[in-house]
Parts: C-alpha cells; structure tokens; sequence
C-alpha cells in the first residue's frame, strides 16, 4: 500500500511540473496557432535564473521570484525580437526557427553556467519529511503538488470568471472575430505568452530542488509536455490539466511497473488518444 | 459614413473585387446585392480589415481606415455581424455580450439591458453556451453583440439565410426598428424582397465591381438588371 501511495504523490509531483509547462505552450497554441519548440529551454533557464538568484540572495525564495521574472523578461524579449515577426510565417518556418532557439539557449546556457550539474537546497520551511496517508513523503514534494494545484485554481478562476479570461477564450475561439469586437488580440497574445514564459520559469524554479540542473533538462522534458499539450487537446485548461495527470502517472508508474516498457507507454498513450480522439481529450474548438 | 474607392482586394492570388467602389449614406440603410460569389462577403472582410486591400481607399467619416487593425477599424464603430455569425462557442450568451459592451463608454445607447429588451428571446438563454443556440438566437444574439459596441455603422452579412420565415419576419422588424432609430446599416442579402423592403439604396457588386446602383424603388422595376444581375 505504501508503495502505491507513494508512488501516485510521485506521479502526482511529476503532472504538477509537466502541468506548469504544458498549460503556457497549449494556451499560446490556441490563441495563436504558434508552434514554440523553445518552451523547454525557457524551463531550464528559469532553473539557472533560480541557482543564481539563491546564491545571489542566500535563500530558496529568491529564486522562486526571480525565475519566473526572469523568464518572462526573456519572453518579452524573445516576442519583440523574433515572434512577433513571425506570426504570419506559417507552422513550419515557427517549428524550424523555435527549433534552433533550443540550441542557441543550450549554448547561451552552457556559456554562463557551465555543463556541470547545479542544484539548489529545498527551503528551510519545507525539509524532510511530512506524514501523509499514512507514508513519510519528502514535504518538498508535496509543496511541488500544493503549487500545482494552487497554480490550476489561479488560472481556472481567471480563465473562467474574469473579463481577460473570457477575451482568452474568445480568441481561441475566433481570434478573428474577437477582433471585430475590438479586442486587440496580439496585445492579449503578448500577455498569454508572458504569463506562459512565467510559468515555465516557475516550474524550472521548484524543479532545481529535485532535479539536476543542466543545460539539457528542457530537451528532456520538452517531449512528455509536446505530448501533453497534443492528448489534452489544443488550447484548454482542461486539456493540459487531464494530460499532465495521464502522462505524469503512466511515466512514473511505467518507470516502476515495467521498466523495460517505460520508454515506450507514453508513445502508446498518444498513438490511443490519437487514433480515437485526434483532436485530443479536451479540445478547446469542438 | 463609409465611402469605399475603387477598392481592390481578393484571397492572395485569387482577386476577387477590383475596382469596386461604393457609398453608404448617414441615416440610411444600403443593400449590398449579388450572385452566389460575386464578392459581397468579401468586401465586407475588406472593410474589416479582415483581408488586405491591394489597392484603394476604405474611408469612415472622411477617416481611411484601409490598412489599419482590425481591432482598431471595430473600435473606428462599426459594427459587424458575420455570414457565419461567429458566435464564440466557449463562452455563455451572457459573456459573449458583455465582451462586446467592454469598451463601450458607461452611458453608450446601447447597455446589456437594453438589447435584452430588445431581443427577448435571449433573455433566458443568457447563462448558456454559446453552443447551444438556435439558428435564430446565434443570429439575434450576433446583432445584439455587435450593437453593444455601440457602432455607427452597422455590417449585416445574409442576417437572414438559412432561418424559418417567422424569425425572418422577427429579424426583419428588428432591423426596420433600427432603422426607425436612424442607425446607418450596410446590408448583404440574397433575399431580394428582404434587402429591397428595408434598404434605401441598392448596390450590385458582379463581375467584381459595381454593376448597378440605385434605389430600392428602382430595381424593383428593372427586371433586366434584376434577371442580369441576381438571376431573380
Ligand atoms: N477563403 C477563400 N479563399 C479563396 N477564395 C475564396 C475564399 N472565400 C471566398 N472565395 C472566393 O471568392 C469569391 C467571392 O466569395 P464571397 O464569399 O465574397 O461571395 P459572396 O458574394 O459573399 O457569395 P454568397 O452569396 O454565396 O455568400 C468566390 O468565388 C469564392 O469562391
Ligand atoms: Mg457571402
């Protein structure tokens, strides 16, 4: 029984990270059809922004509030310079361009860090280990999946009962319709972009603890969130929340249950999704 | 109000309108007519600022707004309701109304109660999807979304294809009390009896530009333009 739990707070941990990612990509798809492979590497540098922030000011929330900063500085940066350019470029000029961004980060990262493995210390308030269900589960851990869920109510209450929630949907609806009413749906693009880059630098933050930090972490975890975001179905928040648990839980429970297949399960999980629902779970245009 | 000037405009390669140029008058109600694919839809993208204009002018009171934003031609006030009405399906018909009020100055004409009163039929619908209307509602509750931006100059695309007679009676009395009110309509039909009982003026877009314009008393008459024109 204790393995179970602890394993499912595991896969419980993993879904909250890969919801942090997926829910910025999948809500900038939907707005603006714009396809950016580099989501990942703004995971890894909101992880170094966080390593240099705790060294810089000697505590764990240091990094906590800088990195989402930082990363959304960057995506200010990344959107004037380059995105905004390319919006009429069509899919396949985005994939290749965001495509060679990851490795331009890679480098930019390696330059500035290092190749060498990083890492910061959990915060004093949430070290060892918490009783929960009757198992001793790292309350750091637990705090990952508190920040996850927190972070899910934030954008459900925002999406669905506030005014810029609902110009949201309306673009992802018909952003050319939206316009018609007034909507100035680039601006809105802009600020759905921030508030995604935010979050990947967040989740880069709280993922420092647990994981090694190193140049390549975003390349790791860019697959499982690209899955995510395609079984959840473009563009919803319900789509990214029932991905990150599916591919969160079959990863971890793959890893454990059957090691040999793990690599595997979640490929066979998109080919199912994909094959009886193309347009994944919970697509935000029926 | 709008005055479009041998406006040019099409789908990338595919020209569609060239050289097309039309007035609508302040206070009064123009009817855009056509064959099936003469350009009419098109023309209205173009005023828009959905599609490009290649070449041409596009003016709002004296104002060229050819080549500006879309979100900033809405805002210029005109409102507009699609051929395919385009309600937003992820929001309820409550919030798809109030995005359309959002920007309108707190003692505008037009306030949620008011179109509420004005169309009925929406009044118990307000907390339902945008999904789940009838043809008539989405159409009605279209109307309503764009008079909320409190436009001068309302953009009608076919408000009645595909609906039972009675709601094209009901929609029909709408826009003549519109009309009543002073409100400048540009009006796309395929119905002809429809466009020629509520417009003013009529214009016909074949072949790409004007082919006739007139008034609604006059093409009643021309049965050659009519059979040249619109195949009536
Ligand atoms: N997205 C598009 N891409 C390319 N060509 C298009 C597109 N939409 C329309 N067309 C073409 O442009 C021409 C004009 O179309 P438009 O929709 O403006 O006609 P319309 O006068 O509104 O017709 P209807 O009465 O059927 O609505 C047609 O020949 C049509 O095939
Ligand atoms: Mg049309």
């Amino acid at each position: 029984m204790t393995f179970w739990i602890v394993q499912a707070l595991n896969g419980l941990q993993l879904s909250m990270l890969l919801f942090l990612l997926s829910i910025g990509l999948t809500v900038i798809f939907g707005l603006m059809h714009f396809v950016n492979l580099a989501h990942g590497a703004l995971y890894t540098l909101g992880a170094y922004a966080a390593v240099s922030a705790v060294a810089a000011t000697g505590t764990y929330w240091g990094g906590f509030v800088f990195a989402p900063l930082a990363v959304a500085m960057a995506g200010v940066v990344l959107y004037t310079g380059l995105i905004r350019r390319m919006r009429k470029a069509g899919p396949m000029s985005q994939v290749l361009v965001t495509f060679g961004l990851i490795f331009v980060f890679l480098d930019l990262m390696r330059i500035t860090w290092g190749d060498l493995a990083l890492s910061i210390a959990e915060p004093t308030l949430f070290t060892g280990r918490s009783e929960l269900l009757g198992v001793a589960y790292p309350t750091y851990r637990l705090f990952i999946i508190g920040l996850g869920l927190a972070v899910m109510l934030g954008l459900w209450v925002l999406l669905s009962r506030t005014q810029i929630g609902a110009m949201i949907r309306a673009g992802v609806d018909n952003d050319q319709m939206a316009a018609c009413l007034g909507i100035n749906v680039e601006r809105l693009f802009f600020i759905v972009f921030c508030i995604g880059c935010a979050l990947a630098g967040l989740a880069g933050a709280v993922a420092a603890p647990v994981l090694s930090v190193t140049p390549d972490m975003g390349t790791q975890i860019l697959i499982p969130t690209l899955i995510v975001v395609v079984i959840g179905g473009l563009g919803s928040l319900k789509g990214a929340i029932a991905g990150s648990l599916m591919v969160g839980f079959i990863q971890t429970f793959g890893a454990v249950l059957a090691p040999q297949l793990a690599s595997v399960s979640i490929y066979a999980l998109l080919a199912a999704v994909l094959i009886f629902r193309p347009a994944g779970l919970f697509p935000a245009k029926a | 109000m709008l005055d479009i000037e041998d406006l040019h405009t099409g789908y990338g390669e595919t020209r569609v309108i060239f050289g097309l140029t039309l007035k609508a008058a302040a206070g009064r109600v123009l009817a855009i007519l056509g064959r099936n694919g003469a350009g009419k839809t098109t023309t209205m993208k173009a005023v828009m600022g959905l599609l490009p204009a290649s070449q041409g002018k596009i003016r709002i009171d004296g104002q060229d707004i050819a080549g500006r934003r879309t979100f900033d031609i809405a805002r210029s006030g005109i409102g507009y309701v699609p051929e395919t009405r385009d309600i937003f399906p992820s929001l309820t018909v409550r919030e798809n109304l109030e995005l359309a009020a959002r920007l309108a100055p707190r003692n505008s004409a037009w306030t949620l109660d008011r179109v509420i009163t004005f169309f009925p039929n929406l009044a118990n619908r307000l907390s339902n999807g945008g999904n789940e209307l009838s043809g008539g509602e989405q159409q009605m509750l279209a109307i309503a979304r764009a008079l909320l931006t409190n436009p001068k100059l309302l953009l009608l695309d076919e408000p009645t294809e595909g609906l039972a007679p009675i709601i094209v009676r009901q929609i029909h009395e709408k826009l003549a009390e519109l009309k009543r009110e002073g409100m400048t309509m540009v009006l796309v039909e395929q119905n002809f009896g429809f466009a020629t009982a509520l417009a003013d003026d009529v214009h016909i877009i074949g072949r790409g530009r004007t082919a006739w314009q007139g008034t609604s008393q006059e093409i009643r008459t021309r049965t050659d333009v009519q059979r040249q024109w619109l195949g009536v």
